[in-house]
């Protein structure tokens, strides 16, 4: 009987692996190479590759396009505020406790939401989002509408030197983009992530090869809440300012996310990786135009949707056969 | 009416819960009656224009199985068009509706058969980036133009006519103005679809696109057709909002979830339904505002999350 395995890596991912490992070893050193403006840039680039990345699984995988993630980060972020300035948690500890406890939310959100077919649902996920930053405005101890700053005490229990501070958060930054991108991977290697492959190229013929589309649909919603509330939870500490109105952000948080995911392209990992170097490039040098910037994103968002669906890593990938990442399957015969 | 029913429920679940601040004295009491029974009139009477809102929204997920995330920035959109109207040739609100509502046709049709067709398939993500680009376009592009700063319509004297219903009771004039509309509006969109050929062609069309353009019909025209009647009613409903209220570039998102709510509140696919959706919604807004500032728009929201609840497939459901 012949032996067979299955193989993830080609020649493509084994370089890719290495260039992000490589990227991955200068960027950890970037306290001592890059400024302090830098390493904010850098910081809020990881949050953005890390929100796109979970939107990414969500709508371009499982099918579930939100336009409410902005629910998540926010409740992440007051959560963490509430811990935090309230409870006396330690800011750093209570970021996973805010994204545990957001993912419990999410589990009678979705129960409600998964009511809604489709379009439906990406509706009804906004209004969600909505019923959230108006309770949270409605939330006194928090400051209310116009929210509130952390406590000088809870920031300096980060670390007592300003430089400490900004370090050990651009760390916790990027080790915690660095466990997304790595549990997205590992999911997509597993069986689930099999069948969200198949659930994203064609929903009826999973369900038809025996795959519980609801339960996995379910269960991806649910872990994508609670990265996304971890991430917010992050993006606000580093702010150290929450108000409704910034943590519930459409714009800041699904719309710029969205772009990005589409851009890069999505139903791929490596899509919201190159989208969100597009998007800062052309924000740091469209940045003077305020509103029109947004307007040329629309833009071009829309283009990218109509002609190229796939978008840039779309393109790459389908004309040399490139992939970033150990993914594909690749069945052997024989002995290794 | 069968909105009146949970809605005068709400009403006397919402007055159990307000502190007795007038208990015991019974013309206190008779008075703070009337106050809520204005209360739940004015949320009727705005959840006319909400079932406009919903109208537009409703008749092109009908037609074309289209959610339309730029629906609300379209009746902002409206608005402003109005607002230049009725600056630029010196003409009252409700007569800038002789051009507002040709414009807005106009740019649906132009909008459907340049844009919109192109995203139309099995697959949902397309329509929803491509309306959800669109309504961050629209956004952007009021607020280069007009500022982020407020502004309303002047409708004059009318805006602020009441007319006394006895005991206390009052209605004003645009509001009932804004519900006969809603009425009419609902109406026509119901006479259209079940007594013209327009509406027979949108049913086929919806019922199976590929026999119906077997049957000679131009999809492509048709779907056009379907969202330029879809950005009139919306132009009707951008310019009562606009002599109502305040508005800026950045309300229109909130103006899409109200009309969203109406459409699951009604069911889908039922005309009717939307205006008894509306009302809820308007009902649950106006009492909650009441109750305190801060839970007008939560009360509405969760107003929607419990039907969704307990009744998701809407109040009067027609499509499965």
């Amino acid at each position: 009987m012949a032996e067979f395995r299955v193989e993830h890596s080609n020649w493509s991912s084994r370089i890719g692996t290495a260039i992000v490992l490589v990227a991955l070893v200068a960027l950890a050193a970037a306290p001592w190479w890059a400024d302090r403006a830098d390493l904010r840039l850098l910081s809020e680039i990881y949050a953005y590759v890390a929100l796109a990345s979970l939107w990414n699984v969500l709508a371009g995988y499982a099918g579930l396009v939100s336009v409410g993630q902005q629910a998540y980060v926010g409740l992440g972020a007051y959560l963490l505020f509430g811990l935090a300035s309230l409870a006396g948690v330690n800011p750093l500890a209570a970021i996973p406790i805010s994204a545990a406890a957001a993912a419990i939310v999410s589990v009678p959100v979705a129960a409600l939401m998964f009511r809604l077919r489709g379009h439906y649902f990406a509706i009804g996920t906004w209004v969600m989002a909505e019923v959230f930053r108006l309770l949270a405005a409605q939330t006194s101890a928090l400051g209310g509408g116009s929210g509130t700053s952390l406590p000088v005490s809870v920031v300096l229990s980060i670390a007592s030197s300003r430089q400490m501070r900004e370090f050990v958060l651009y760390w916790v930054a990027l080790a915690q983009v660095a466990v997304i991108l790595l549990g997205i991977v590992w999911l997509l290697r597993s069986r689930y992530g099999l069948a969200l492959t198949a659930i994203r190229d064609n929903e009826l013929g999973a369900r038809s090869n025996g795959i519980n589309v609801a339960r996995i649909k379910f269960v991806v919603y649910v872990a994508v809440a609670f990265g996304t509330a971890m991430v917010g939870a992050l993006i606000f500490l580093q702010k150290i300012r929450i108000s409704p109105d910034t943590a519930f952000s459409v714009n800041d948080w699904t719309a710029f996310v969205i772009f990005i995911t589409v851009i890069g392209g999505i139903g791929r990992i490596e899509g919201p990786i190159i989208g969100t170097v597009v998007f800062f490039v052309l924000r740091q040098t469209l940045a003077d135009l305020g509103a029109i910037y947004l307007l040329i994103l629309g833009v071009v968002a829309i283009a990218v949707m109509l002609k190229a669906p796939k978008g840039i890593w779309g393109l790459i990938a389908d004309r040399f056969g490139w992939q970033v990442f150990p993914l594909e399957r690749r069945l052997v015969i024989g002995k290794r | 009416m069968a909105g009146l029913v949970p809605a005068i429920h709400v009403f006397l679940v919402a007055k159990a819960w307000m502190p007795a601040t007038s208990a015991g004295m019974t013309n206190e009491r008779l008075r703070s009656d009337v106050e809520w029974l204005n209360t739940i009139l004015q949320g009727i009477l705005l959840g006319g224009l909400y079932a406009m809102f919903a109208a537009g929204l409703s008749l092109i997920f009908g037609v074309m199985r289209l959610v339309n995330i730029a629906h609300g920035d379209l009746i902002v959109l409206a608005a402003y068009v109005a607002l230049v109207a009725t600056e630029t040739l010196g003409i009252g609100p409700l007569t800038s509706l002789l051009i507002v509502v040709p414009v807005m046709a106009a740019i649906g049709y132009a909008l459907q058969r340049a844009l919109l067709n192109r995203t139309l398939g099995d697959d949902l993500l397309p329509p929803l980036l491509v309306t959800f680009g669109l309504s961050v376009i629209i956004q952007n592009g009021l607020l280069e133009l007009f500022t982020a700063d407020s502004v309303k319509l002047n409708a004059g004297a009318v805006e602020t006519a009441s007319v006394s219903l006895g005991g206390g009771l009052a209605v004003g004039v645009l509001p009932v103005i804004q519900f006969v509309l809603a009425i009419a509006v609902i109406w026509g969109l119901q006479w259209l679809f079940y007594r013209t050929a327009l509406g027979r062609a949108f049913r086929a069309t919806s019922d199976d696109p590929a026999v119906a353009q077997l049957m000679g019909l131009n999809n492509a025209h048709v779907f056009a057709l379907a969202m330029a009647l879809s950005l009139a009613i919306v132009a009707v409903a951008g310019v009562l909002l606009a002599v109502r209220a305040n508005f800026d570039p950045s309300i229109g998102p909130a103006r899409l979830i109200f009309g969203f709510e109406a459409v699951i509140i009604g069911g889908l696919g039922s005309m009717w339904g939307t205006l008894v959706g509306g009302i809820i919604i308007g009902v649950a807004q106006t009492i909650g505002a009441q109750l305190d500032p801060g839970w007008n728009l939560l009360a509405g929201h969760i107003a929607f999350l419990i039907v969704l609840a307990i009744r998701p497939q809407g109040l009067f459901p027609k499509v499965n």
